[in-house]
């Protein structure tokens, strides 16, 4: 049961050595009643997880609280002695943080991390404390409950061990709980079912809970009312359904408008003419190849696409399914050990080393981290400057111009040329990887996740930058990406990969009605929709893992959705190869199911969807 | 090729800056360094028979206005040892030391952006090198070839290379990890200029960093050479062989094994604090960027 939380004029300010003092939160006031849930929604720099965080009385190095209240029930927390605030966190407030693969001790069993809160605040014997741990663990809908705190944190899934984080954050019973992005880093079709758990927890407890994050979609299912943030101050606070539907101020409106990408569509690309890039069945994965020619780890098996001119192409799948792979191995960086690609109706050679300058000139990389993409001890001319020397031999005023063009090109001041990449904020580091790309001028440009690291508003901006440049320059576009709402937005075509395997492809005016694979449904139907209840509709009994029959011995060939699928048939999809069915309006699905069978059994997702 | 000329501005300023952003640490480093080179460089005027002369004051005496450093175990000034120990010091220590990183930084780099058999190959022959008590190493070659200064700069020299090999190897395999040397490799880059442009400036600082801690190494090993009297030969010495000769003083309370000890101490407190104070890695650099 929690308790009511009241926070009055709080003020943080961040200090460099011997610099001046920023102020990074400056007059929040909110307060939170029993058995509530509020979200702290803002960009990075918002201030969000600071307040998150002085909620336990706790400052990051370098900040401090500089004024104001922080109230739990009785409690001036504020006030307290650093001792007092110790016995306070993890007790009376616990936090949830975002990356529980970083949190847990590699080297400790999960149930001794988990207990560890009550033993540290002597709350119970520890064999109470096991006794509560597997209750928590059964209510988070945990495999195994019983069991599965004998194992090692890397034993566990990635959205199980979060979910574990929050048994060891509820253990004490707290006032108060400060979930922090808890599932930013999980897959969508993950995070639904760690969303299901908290949720269920958070109202069956009736715990007072701070949810603090960056997505509008997930925080319309958790939180009771939103408190949005903006570089430190409150813009608005209201109830999830008056800010979702009726904000009133302009940021929460274009917060809520890049949460809705619209449609960015290029022109009609003219069929029949030679693709500009087609893979043809290819295989590749890691490791020693052996005797049949294939991997130790196979990663892409049997993968075709092909992409015109101008066209987007968009390659959608969760982590591990090989989206990586597939533009490393388009790139030459890495060989494949099967199939062909044909860039321009002509085949590709396999490696960087074996393709002509002219050829690697015409297919360029963009890799998702800014930070580790550019060089942080060249300037961004630097940068820049390279491609044009290597492919095009630009040197003195000509080289210049062509900089500043480039600069222009993708609306950066110039005078970023001469600043080192550390010197520049994510979105714009985003821009100068864009840059250098452009510089070659490409045919293709391979885009690996360009947008996944930044926020919203700023990532919406890159995507605009995107389309105007494949209008302006006639780009081709792969691009890879695990969010489903941004390659809808961007891409004439979609590919879905799932563990290497391409199982559908459609177009995106089929998008809506196409007949679905069953894992593409799956995906498709755990994308967070922007509307207070959707967490309800969803059922999640329906996502859990089914126990095969018998599990086949040869896999190889095999759909490798098997596993998880709702709609297997036994008897076929665990002894023989699915075909690629080709359905009209240009859908390729790799399924036994017939188009109707997928449509009528799955139909009723697809349509709702559509309605939404 | 680099577009530092395409932006003169600020290029003329970055080196009118180029002792400014230094601190007042990094300035007195690089004034002793200059101060023991201009030493250096003054010893051979020397009168020559000012070396070997015997004082008629005795052994190991103390700081008087005749002996400024006192007296050496044989009666001789120490500061007049001093000074004639210093080009050997700076030349043999420092361009052994300094090839070593060399080689060491040359092929540490070749290793880790070529990967595969030729890392393996390197790695396991510079292994073998580290397996070799250096000293005996040291004493075999010297004691086959003969001593002289240009065979103790390449006994240092192949001492260190291996230590240096695998610092830096290691620093670079992570730097080689990065997404801008993957997009190095796929714009069509050879690999020298993946080596010098892309990694060698991120790990320029520990680089140096190692350097400095290696020529301490390097001076350890010429005196330990030289006073099993295959180093420097008498009546030259170099400063760590002064320690050595003169660490007789050290019961009876004498100077003489204070001089050349200060000097090995400035000096390579004076290497540290230049190589912290190197452009990119200031505080102030750090801090801006």
């Amino acid at each position: 049961m929690g308790a009511t939380v009241l926070v009055n004029e709080l003020r943080v300010v961040a200090q460099a050595p011997g610099g001046a003092e920023t102020t990074i939160v400056n007059d929040v006031s909110f307060r939170i009643e029993p058995g509530e849930v509020l979200a702290l929604i803002g960009e990075s720099g918002s201030g969000k997880t600071t307040i998150g965080l002085a909620l336990m009385g706790y400052a990051r190095r370098g900040c401090r609280i500089a004024g104001g209240a922080v109230r739990i029930g009785e409690t001036d927390v504020l006030s307290l002695s650093e001792g007092e605030r110790r016995a306070l966190r993890g007790r009376r407030v616990s936090y949830i943080a975002q990356s529980a693969a970083a949190s847990f001790n590699p080297s400790r069993t999960i149930m001794d991390q988990v207990v560890e809160t009550a033993h540290i605040h002597s709350l119970m014997p520890r064999a109470d404390a096991e006794k509560k741990a597997v209750q928590l663990f059964r209510e988070l809908a945990l495999p195994n409950p019983e069991t599965i705190g004998k194992r090692y944190p890397h034993q566990v899934s990635g959205g199980q061990l979060q979910r574990l984080m929050a048994a060891m954050a509820l253990m004490s019973d707290p006032d108060l709980v400060i979930f922090d992005e808890p599932t930013t880093a999980l897959d969508v079709t993950t995070q639904i079912e760690v969303l299901h758990a908290f949720r269920r927890v958070v109202r069956e407890r009736r715990t007072t809970a701070v949810y603090v994050t960056h997505d509008l979609a997930v925080v319309a299912q958790m939180a009771d009312r939103i408190l949005v943030l903006r570089d430190g101050a409150q813009r608005e606070i209201g109830t999830t359904p008056q800010i979702i539907t009726a904000p009133k101020d302009d940021y929460t409106r274009s917060l809520i408008a890049a949460a809705n990408p619209k449609a960015r569509t290029g022109d009609v690309v003219a069929e029949g003419a030679t693709p500009l890039l087609e893979v043809r069945q290819l295989i590749a994965g890691y490791g020693p190849i052996d005797k049949h020619g294939r991997p130790a780890a196979p990663v892409l098996d049997d993968v075709s696409l092909r992409l015109h001119r101008g066209q987007a192409v968009g390659v959608i799948g969760e982590s591990g399914s090989g989206k990586t792979t597939l533009a490393r191995v388009v790139a030459g960086l890495l060989a494949p050990t099967g199939g062909q690609i044909l860039f321009d109706g002509r085949p590709l050679r396999r490696l960087v080393e074996e393709r002509s300058r002219d050829q690697l000139r015409r297919i360029q990389i963009v890799f998702q981290m800014a930070d580790t993409a550019l060089n942080p001890s060249h300037t961004i001319a630097d940068i820049l400057a390279r491609p044009l020397q290597l492919y095009r031999g630009l040197k003195g005023d000509a080289l210049a111009k062509r900089i500043a063009q480039l600069i222009d090109l993708v609306q950066l001041p110039q005078s970023c040329a001469r600043r080192m990449p550390a010197g520049l904020s994510g979105g714009q580091k985003q821009r100068v990887n864009l840059a250098r790309a452009l510089a070659a001028d490409p045919d293709l440009v391979l885009c690996d996740e360009v947008t996944s690291a930044l926020d919203t508003v700023v990532g919406a901006a890159i995507l605009d930058l995107l389309a105007q440049l494949r209008k302006e320059l006639g780009i081709a576009y792969m691009f890879i990406s695990h969010d489903l709402n941004t390659v809808r937005a961007v891409c004439d075509d979609i590919v879905v990969l799932y563990a290497g395997q391409k199982v559908e492809s459609v177009n995106r005016s089929a998008f809506g009605h196409a007949a679905r694979h069953p894992y593409f449904n799956l995906l498709a139907t755990s994308v967070p929709e922007l509307r207070p209840g959707w967490l309800d509709e969803v059922g999640s009994a329906r996502r859990a893992a089914l126990p095969l029959v018998a599990a086949p011995v040869d896999r190889s060939g095999l759909c490798s959705f098997l596993d998880r699928c709702p709609l297997r048939v036994a008897g076929q999809c665990d002894t023989r190869t699915p075909p690629r069915r080709a359905l009209e309006g240009g859908v390729e699905v790799f399924c036994h199911r017939s188009g109707a069978e997928l449509v009528a059994l799955q139909g009723s997702a697809a349509a709702q969807e559509q309605a939404a | 090729m680099s577009t530092a000329a395409l932006l003169p501005a600020a290029g003329a300023a970055r080196r009118r800056k180029l002792l400014a952003g230094w601190s007042r640490a990094g300035k007195l480093g690089l004034a002793v360094i200059a101060f023991w080179c201009l030493v250096g460089l003054a010893a051979p005027f020397l009168p020559a028979d000012a070396l070997g002369e015997m004082s008629d004051a005795g052994v190991f005496q103390g700081m008087s206005l005749q002996h400024w450093l006192g007296t050496d175990y044989l009666g001789r000034d120490m500061l007049v040892r001093i000074v004639a120990g210093t080009p050997y010091t700076i030349g043999v220590a420092f361009v052994a030391t300094f090839i070593a990183c060399a080689f060491g930084a040359v092929l540490g780099l070749l290793a880790a952006v070529a990967g595969g058999w030729l890392d393996q190959a390197l790695s396991r022959l510079l292994d073998t090198l580290v397996s070799i008590p250096s000293k005996m190493l040291a004493l075999v070659i010297v004691a086959g070839f003969g001593s002289s200064v240009p065979l103790l700069i390449a006994v240092a020299a192949v001492v260190y290379t291996p230590g240096s090999y695998r610092i830096i190897r290691s620093l670079a395999v992570n730097i080689n990890a990065m997404d801008y040397i993957t997009v190095a490799r796929a714009r069509g880059e050879r690999r020298p200029y993946i080596m010098r442009r892309e990694i060698l400036p991120n790990i320029l600082g520990p680089l140096l960093a190692d350097m400095g801690l290696r020529f301490v190494y390097a001076l350890r090993l010429l005196a330990s050479l030289s006073f099993l009297g295959l180093g420097v030969q008498p009546p030259m010495a170099d400063w760590g062989s002064l320690v050595r000769e003169n660490l007789g003083a050290l019961p009876m309370g004498g100077v003489s094994v204070l001089g050349p000890s200060l000097a090995i101490a400035t000096l390579t407190i004076a290497i540290t604090l230049v190589i912290d104070n190197l452009p990119g890695h200031t505080d102030t650099d750090r801090e801006t960027n």
